[in-house]
């Protein structure tokens, strides 16, 4: 047995797990400062902070370890939020969410389709579909805002702003969630072939699986948990305006990075995407307990990314250093 | 052949180990001017790992280079190249978007004012070197638009620019089909006309003594030996490089043929083949021979449904049978062992169980969900049978060489039993041992049933594990041989019965 | 004759989509092909197209930079907010401030070999929040008059800002062509390797790049600023978007290796045409959202269709 404190051994768990050691600093750091910080209720709330963008880093998660990028995800949480709040007034709530749950559906089988089965750069093609779904949400209200005429009597109401047992819904949701994409993802078949698509696909296809099918079904599981995203959005605030999920592209990409889940396809995994939408939400609200401005947090989530990265590059490089 | 003794390069006790292997150890090694060096050794015996050494890739942990009687270490190529010591390494260091000229100019291009490129100089230089080698093409050519061959030609004619004392070459020929080689050797052996020395880093027999002067081989990161070609012969080498006397013996699967399992008729891939058609029955190795380029893997990869056939039947079990991709060919009973180990066969980032498991996993599992114990325990068994050594199922397969790699994708296959293998180049970059293992392996799993296909551009290989040969030559089918039929001669013949591309 | 235009076609997308656009733009609105109109086009483009020529080269070298937005906010806000000490203190301020965070970018990428992706993700961010504790939320309104002069002058028909952007247009497509630094982009961008094994220095030419990306973004905040005379906090949100969607509309790859200058014009062109003919059509801005997006997944498709088979 090696000396539990070794030097060598310091220095793997900095490497490797620096992304926990920099989270749990924060949080020391910030609940020195504050005592309100490490409170039940300031969890809770912070939980309930992230987790619109903590669902949507789901599939982000799924999309990245397959090797692919979607940035239209923040527009489409802004049409699934317009379309099902402005329909529940008109259709009711049950086939507004519905028509919410269709239009991720088709969107991510569109991506899906022109990624997978057409092999178009994914970076692209959903750089136009942030585009032309940010189009179809204004055409879709002619720019007014959607609001809900009575919030108080509809249980739609329930899914934003709901609790159970004092956990809010949104982060029931966002834990089910989280759990259900985990065991998909390491303890299934389809979980597995997500995983070898995105470390190879050539070797995928010779072995059988259906890669561009693979990819496809990621785009659509992630099109989906932005649906999802779009519908709780829209049910915390019970309206909803044209650019609400602008943006949250690149807050869900940080978040999934900043966990540890590679750009380049192949590895990741739900637990670290948690991580890492938990240090965005923690570091956004410490620094508001401390009484910085809000935007005081991208100055520092930057910061943190860079760094948790540096790290992650220093230690793959030692990690991966092998005979040629 | 210029003067013998007049040594350009020293290489003197060089050492250089990488975590867990020594990869050289106390290697000497004498250039002389004018010279062709054979350096040759199996996969891993250091031969690659001693030129980057010289070319300052990677540094060295002891020894001295003394180049033109001075002591050097260089830090990277392009000190070395300054000094006129040229690596041209096996994947071709071009970038295929700029023209030739340019590419043999890449960062040394000279300049007039403000860093404006000197073109005309460029392509006039360019255009002398490429006439001394005999290439008619344009100097203007954009670099992807050409063939393999000509690539390397362009690497050369950067060589010859830049005035190389030592032109160092990792494998050249292992993408090269006949004709392309009796160039690249002419131009070899200009070169040394002109007092370059050249390296010639290779495992091919043929080669070596065609084109060397003189041989130093290396095994295990040690030198075995230095041997004047003229009075050596192939035993000699291979001994010294293997350590004992190379039996060439090929394991033939027993001639007991079953029912017919896979059945091609007028397979066709618009601009790749065409009228393709052959049968296997159970328990037969087929063997595919042709050049690179012939045909052979497109051939392969149209039946396991990676490519879509343009016209053509294929019937499995005689049954007519519609393969779509590569999913319904597996469905189909056929598995594919592909030509590129780390880009087609290996997903490298996954362990050598996740690997091995990959193809059996679907059934494997309990509504969708993997037994994990079963994958560990189907893993251990193919372990065992095709003794894959590894430092346990959770080992990176990055980190296997060549030959276990090569395993692994095999036992992948296993695994599901296909009723039909297709094996492309299944020994390419590997050690002779595993080599011979998996010859061995061929011949168990055709006698255990399977009807195999086996495409392979290394002729002693496709005729000693094959009952019957087809060879292709440009997308169509020249000849079909078995038993006695099957002799060098004429598969040669069969192979390049038609001129074969210029460069 | 069918084929050479098909093939002309594929070659060169974005000619064969601008035609598209001023054909259909000047049939349906007479104002469209006037002058004072195509001026109006060009000076609205203008902007945009400055970063475009940074954002070119970034991506014949493989990479990509999110954060020109933030940065050309940053630039602005300093360009207003400094203008107290002198205005040419200010303007060097500015452009400098633009440089070097570039050159932070550059560092990480080229030095540390972070993804650029992520680097300048998180200077996108981080930039921007630069940007609110600097401006504190509230517009910087500056105080030179000298400034908007210039900013709203004409060198004959066409306005300076005009200007300034074709002038640096065609001197980065002479760079691209016929300077080593050019010709270094595309080894970067085609064959990593090659580059560094030829000896290009490519580290100190990947930050050279960014830092070239950062000083266009400030440029073009300074010059937005020059006409606006007033900074806000979420100057130039998205414009990483709509560069992007330029220069791949254009033609240059992201995955690296081909690119120019000449394409990017044109692909900023029918951006601007886009927005402008919509406008002339009374179409609202929405639909030339959804249009620009799709375009951008054709040209895609277009390119990945026909041009690069898909090899196993």
């Amino acid at each position: 047995m090696e000396n539990f404190f070794s030097k060598e051994r310091l220095k793997n768990l900095l490497l490797q797990q620096g992304l926990i050691m920099a989270f749990v600093l924060l949080i020391i750091v910030i609940s020195l400062s504050s005592d309100r910080f490490l409170t039940t209720d300031n969890i809770i709330f912070v939980f309930r902070q992230v987790s619109v963008i903590g669902i949507i880093a789901l599939g982000m998660t799924y999309v990245l370890i397959s090797g692919n990028i979607d940035l239209s995800v923040g527009s489409l949480v802004s049409l699934t939020a317009v379309v099902v709040v402005d329909l529940h007034d008109k259709i009711g709530p049950g086939p507004a969410i519905g028509v919410g749950l269709l239009i991720g559906l088709v969107v991510g089988a569109l991506n899906g389709a022109f990624v997978g089965f057409l092999k178009m750069n994914p970076l692209i093609v959903t750089l136009g579909g942030l585009t032309a779904l940010q189009g179809l949400t204004l055409i879709y209200t002619g720019g007014t805002y959607s609001v809900i005429a009575d919030p108080d009597s509809t249980w739609y109401a329930f899914l934003g702003r709901g609790f159970i047992f004092g956990v809010p819904a949104p982060v029931i949701i966002f834990i089910v969630l989280a759990v259900i994409l985990s065991i998909i993802l390491t303890r299934t078949v389809y979980g597995r072939y997500v995983f070898a698509v995105g470390g190879n696909w050539k070797s995928s296809r010779f072995t059988g699986i259906r890669d561009n099918l693979m990819i496809c079904s990621v785009f659509i599981i992630c099109s989906l948990m932005a649906a999802i995203g779009g519908i709780v959005l829209g049910s915390r605030l019970m309206a909803a305006q044209n650019y609400v999920g602008q943006g949250y592209e690149l807050r869900v990409i940080a978040a999934v990075v900043l966990g540890g889940t590679s750009l380049m396809g192949g590895s990741g995994s739900i637990f670290k995407t948690v991580i890492g939408a938990l240090i965005l939400g923690f570091i956004a609200n410490g620094l508001i307990m401390l009484g910085y401005p809000y935007y005081v947090q991208w100055v520092v989530t930057w910061i943190i990314i860079i760094g948790a990265v540096w790290l992650d590059v220093l230690s793959k490089r030692k990690i991966l250093w092998t005979w040629p | 052949m210029g003067n013998q003794n007049d040594v350009i390069l020293e290489m003197k006790n060089i050492s250089r180990s990488f975590p867990g292997v020594k990869a050289l150890n106390q290697v000497n090694l004498e250039i002389k001017k004018g010279e062709v060096l054979a350096l040759v050794g199996e996969n891993g015996a250091g031969k690659s790992t001693l030129m980057k050494v010289l070319a300052g890739v990677y540094s060295r942990d002891e020894g001295e280079i003394i180049y033109q009687g001075k002591s050097v270490s260089y830090h990277n190529p392009l000190e070395a190249k300054e000094d006129g010591i040229i690596i041209i390494f096996q994947e071709l260091n071009l970038v295929s978007e700029l023209t030739v000229a340019e590419n043999i100019f890449l960062g040394t291009m000279p300049t007039k004012r403000f860093g404006i490129i000197d073109r005309k100089k460029i392509k006039e230089e360019a255009r002398r070197a490429l006439n001394e080698l005999e290439c008619d093409y344009d100097e203007n050519a954009i670099v992807g638009s050409l063939s393999l061959a000509r690539q390397q030609m362009v690497e050369i004619a950067r060589a010859l620019v830049h005035r190389a004392n030592i032109v160092i070459l990792d494998e050249p020929t292992a993408s090269l089909t006949g004709h392309d080689k009796e160039i690249l050797f002419r131009n070899i052996r200009r070169l040394k006309e002109q007092g370059t020395a050249i390296v010639y880093i290779s495992h091919k027999m043929e080669e070596i003594f065609e084109i060397s002067d003189r041989i130093t081989v290396l095994r295990d990161g040690e030198k075995t030996g230095t041997l004047v070609t003229a009075e050596t012969n192939r035993n000699e080498v291979t001994q010294k490089m293997i350590g004992r006397d190379l039996d060439e013996f090929y394991e033939k699967a027993s001639t007991k043929f079953g029912e017919e399992v896979l059945r091609v008729e007028n397979l066709t891939r618009k601009d790749e083949f065409s009228d393709i058609s052959f049968s296997i029955r159970k328990g037969e190795v087929l063997g595919l021979y042709g050049l690179v380029g012939a045909g052979r893997s497109e051939v392969a990869e149209t039946i396991f449904g990676i490519r879509p056939s343009s016209s053509g039947k294929i019937y499995i079990n005689g049954q007519e049978k519609r393969i779509l991709n590569s999913r319904s060919a597996v469905s189909l009973g056929i598995g594919f062992v592909p030509e590129s180990r780390k880009e087609q066969g290996l997903v490298l980032g996954m362990s050598c169980k996740e690997n091995q498991s990959l193809a059996n996993i679907r059934y494997l599992q309990k509504f969708g969900f993997i037994q994990e114990r079963e994958v560990s325990r189907s893993f251990q068994e193919y372990q065992d049978k095709l003794s894959i050594s590894c430092a346990g199922p959770g080992q990176p397969v990055v980190n296997l060489s060549g030959g276990n790699q090569q395993k692994i994708v095999i036992a992948k296959w296993l695994s599901v039993n296909p009723a039909i293998l297709i094996l492309d180049e299944p020994t390419r970059g590997i050690d002779v041992g595993s080599k011979a293992e998996i010859h061995k392996l061929i011949a168990r799993m055709a006698e255990a049933g399977m009807a195999i296909l086996v495409i392979s551009s290394e002729m002693p290989e496709i005729m000693g594990i094959s009952h019957r040969i087809l060879t292709i030559h440009q997308g169509s089918i020249s000849g079909e041989f078995s038993g006695e039929e099957i002799t060098e001669s004429n598969l040669i013949h069969a192979i390049t019965n038609l001129s074969v591309d210029a460069c | 004759m069918k084929n050479r235009l098909i093939n002309f076609a594929r070659k060169y997308p974005i000619v064969f989509i601008l035609a598209v656009c001023i054909i259909f733009f000047s049939a349906s609105s007479p104002v469209f092909l006037s002058s004072q109109n195509l001026t109006n086009i060009l000076l609205q483009v203008s902007i945009i197209g400055i970063i475009s020529i940074g954002m070119t080269l970034i991506l014949i070298n493989a990479n990509i930079d999110l954060s020109v937005g933030s940065i050309l906010a940053f630039s602005a806000a300093l360009a207003m907010g400094l203008q107290t000490y002198g205005l040419f203190f200010s303007i060097i301020a500015c452009l400098a401030v633009g440089t070097l965070i570039g050159a932070l970018n550059g560092f990480l990428v080229a030095k540390a070999k972070i993804n650029s992706f992520i680097v300048t993700l998180g200077a996108m961010m981080g930039v921007r929040g630069l940007v609110y504790i600097y401006t504190q939320e509230r517009p910087i309104v500056g105080t030179e008059r000298a400034l908007i002069d210039f900013g709203s002058s004409s060198v004959g028909p066409i306005p300076v800002i005009a200007l300034i952007f074709v002038l640096m247009l065609i001197a980065a497509e002479l760079v691209l062509r016929y300077t080593t630094h050019g010709r270094n982009a595309i080894a970067v961008g085609g064959n990593y390797e090659a580059a560094e094994n030829a000896g290009i220095k490519v580290e100190r030419h990947v930050l050279f790049n960014f830092m070239f990306i950062g000083f266009t973004a400030a440029l073009a905040g300074l010059l937005l600023v020059s006409r606006t005379n007033s900074a806000t906090a979420f100057l130039g949100t998205n414009y990483e978007l709509m560069v992007i969607s330029a220069v791949v509309l254009g033609g240059t790859k992201l995955t690296g290796g081909y690119g120019s200058m000449l394409n990017t014009f044109g692909g900023v062109l029918v951006i601007g045409m886009i927005q402008n003919g919509m406008n002339l059509l009374n179409v609202h801005a929405y639909y030339s959202m959804l249009i620009m997006g799709l375009i951008l997944i054709l040209v895609v498709f277009i390119d990945t269709r026909f041009k690069a088979p898909v090899n196993i």
